[in-house]
């Protein structure tokens, strides 16, 4: 679906070798609104997905909340994920997927199903988080089942360098922790309770 | 003094049955009592300012919205994706029901029907518990049809995001809203003319909404006397990098620089000094640890005068073990990568400065570049529709002069090191530019016709 920058053939100077986006069959007319007999969309995914039409006075707002949706069923945004969506939502396939490739959160190419968001911005790499990231890289980046990933600023400074795990943010970690967080992933478990977030105090307190 | 942060971590305080106990929707009550004129009076009378970055007053962004029957909305923006920043996070996840209270007199001020909440997608849990305190709202009859008996209805959203630092923005935050790519729009109209939908609209940062109730409580007048005379109320300031305690700290307006980063947050580790701090996150200019501007109060125009800005209220701090060049680096990268793309100055310029400062790491940079790189960063600012390539051209422009001896020093050490000689600024350039023998220079020195 979207294309790997580092894989397009290039010359020596820059320019890309013609041909580069043949992959992309440009004389194929666009994808269309899906056509709700032709596309199978599951009833608990239409239903959600309507549920969060409902919310907004315009339906195209949901557009994030109906990737989410289909992200989380099928792993990522798949082709035939954001089919689904347009088909619900009535629009093409081409519009979501210029949404899906805008934000950092939609995954356009099959991951882990486990993500680990390590944030490698100012404050958290002040503190060692690029080194951080190695680690989590060599703890779990071989894995297919995770999705390791350095991130932007995620909003957590004060426990840096953090990362979230499944959505739960921990810190501030040291390198040993990246093993601790893979086996507790792998076993269910809440990731490395004693560090997480949500039970910090205010500072100072 | 403290008013947000008094108590914050009394447990249950995510609740409405703990928070109704400290007095919690009573402002809401009287907010529908007055007219709206009336409680817009006092938003204006208090001076309080957007707590987001902008600084913008909250009272006459309010009186920009025009006045009569029309679908018009309130967005609050807890997209906080500003590096440094996270005061919106804690203020969500310990208190939302201020924040829901502080949203519905907004909206009633204004005459909204309809308003949204955009967290970003990465706050998960604090999007969570917000919709728990939303269900409770709804639950009492604060939020939907006729709250508590009022001519006033209100139905709330909590819209989580998807990742983009862009979406912070204004206009970006209402066009992904709406459904699209984040992109900003140009201004005017400004939302407050036409926004979300193409109604009127009003943006207003988590902090300065949680604000709203605290100013109808005390009054306007009354909230104004606390701070400094055009910074009024009190800032929660969000203190990280190489600090000893950092975490946020709710203080008034106007307390030297100083006591925020060496009383409240710690300092940097022992042994260490304060190099350079970011005053308002990584988008404000930095300043140096020179008692200069340790000494500066933390208000909105001391700083402004001093060249840069409180912005979101991040303080954060870097100390004398790390090289200036890999904080510029990580700087610059954040806003490549943050960039949308409409704008080719920001688009361009991000990207080439990424290069720029990644010769000047590598070492196959001269002084020259520095120059090139500054001159880039001044054809940024004020040329794009939104103010992220001003984000950063500004930290960038300010850390070379105030660091520009730093940076050349590196320079001519990693040559040294790569055993190429020293860089002589008016050849190594232009095709000549880049690892390899130094060259002679030929024909007339530029330099020599200047002096």
């Amino acid at each position: 679906m979207s294309i790997d920058p580092s894989a397009i053939p290039r010359f020596a100077h820059g320019s890309r070798v013609p041909g580069w986006d043949e992959a992309a069959d440009l004389t194929k007319d666009p994808a269309i609104v899906p056509d709700p007999a032709s596309t199978p969309v599951p009833d608990v995914m239409r239903r959600e997905i309507e549920a969060e039409m409902a919310k907004y006075p315009d339906t195209r707002s949901a557009a994030i909340p109906a990737l989410k949706v289909v992200q989380r069923e099928h792993g990522w945004c798949s082709p035939t994920a954001i089919e689904q969506a347009a088909c619900v939502m009535r629009l093409t396939p081409g519009y979501l997927a210029a949404v899906a490739t805008f934000y950092d959160m939609f995954d356009t190419v099959p991951v882990g199903e486990h993500q680990v968001y390590v944030c490698t911005n100012i404050s958290c790499s002040l503190l060692g988080a690029d080194a951080l990231y190695d680690e989590m890289l060599s703890a779990a980046g071989d894995d297919p089942r995770f999705n390791v990933r350095a991130f932007e600023c995620l909003g957590a400074c004060d426990i840096a360098p953090m990362a979230s795990v499944n959505g739960e943010y921990v810190g501030p970690l040291t390198a040993e922790d990246c093993a601790t967080i893979v086996d507790d992933v792998l076993a269910g478990r809440p990731p490395l309770e004693a560090k997480q977030l949500r039970y910090r105090k205010v500072a100072g307190s | 003094m403290k008013v947000l942060y008094e108590d914050l971590d009394e447990p249950g305080l995510n609740t409405r049955a703990v928070y109704e106990r400290r007095g919690g929707y009573e402002m809401l009550r009287k907010a529908l009592e007055l007219e709206p004129q009336e409680v817009l009076d006092e938003l204006l009378a208090s001076g309080v300012r957007g707590r987001g970055g902008a600084g913008f007053a909250m009272g006459k962004k309010m009186s920009f919205i025009p006045k009569g029957q029309m679908d018009k909305y309130l967005v609050c923006n807890a997209d906080e994706s500003e590096p440094g920043t996270f005061k919106d996070r804690e203020l969500m996840q310990k208190n939302p029901h201020q924040l829901i209270e502080g949203i519905i007199i907004g909206a009633h001020a204004i005459g909204a029907n309809k308003a949204f909440i955009y967290v970003r997608g990465e706050y998960a849990h604090q999007a969570d518990v917000l919709d728990a305190a939303l269900a409770e709202a709804r639950d009492a009859g604060y939020v939907g049809e006729r709250i508590l008996g009022s001519d006033h209805s209100l139905d709330l959203v909590v819209h989580r995001g998807a990742g983009a630092y862009i979406c912070g923005e204004e206009t970006a935050l209402l066009d992904s809203l709406e459904g699209k790519r984040g992109n900003p729009r140009l201004k005017p109209p400004f939302p407050a003319i036409q926004g979300l939908y193409r109604g009127p609209t009003l943006i207003n940062n988590v902090e300065t909404l949680m604000n709203v109730p605290y100013v109808l409580r005390i009054g306007g007048e009354e909230f104004a006397k606390v701070g400094t005379e055009t910074s009024t109320g009190t800032k929660v300031v969000s203190v990280s990098g190489c600090v000893t305690r950092p975490g946020n700290y709710e203080i008034v307006l106007g307390t030297p620089s100083r006591e925020i980063i060496f009383d409240l947050a710690g300092g940097p580790p022992e042994g260490r000094s304060v190099k350079a701090w970011f005053p308002g996150g990584s988008s404000a200019p930095v300043l140096t640890g020179s008692d200069e501007h340790l000494d500066l109060a933390y208000d909105f125009d001391t700083l402004a005068k001093a060249g840069s800005m409180l912005g979101s209220g991040a303080i954060i701090v870097i100390d004398d073990s790390i090289p200036m060049i890999d904080v510029a680096l990580k700087t610059a990268k954040f806003y490549r990568h943050e960039s949308c793309g409409k704008c080719t100055p920001c688009r361009e310029g991000t990207n080439w400065t990424v290069n720029m400062l990644e010769r000047v790491q590598s070492g196959e940079a001269t002084p020259m570049d520095l120059d090139i790189m500054a001159s880039v960063q001044e054809q940024i600012i004020g040329n794009c529709l939104c103010v992220l390539g001003d984000a950063m051209a500004m930290p960038i422009g300010s850390m070379i002069v105030h660091f520009r001896q730093e940076f050349e020093t590196h320079i001519e050490a990693m040559r040294e090191r790569a055993g190429l000689g020293l860089a002589i600024p008016q050849v190594n350039r232009g095709r000549n530019a880049g690892l390899g023998p130094m060259r002679e220079p030929t024909g007339s020195d530029p330099t020599a016709a200047v002096a």
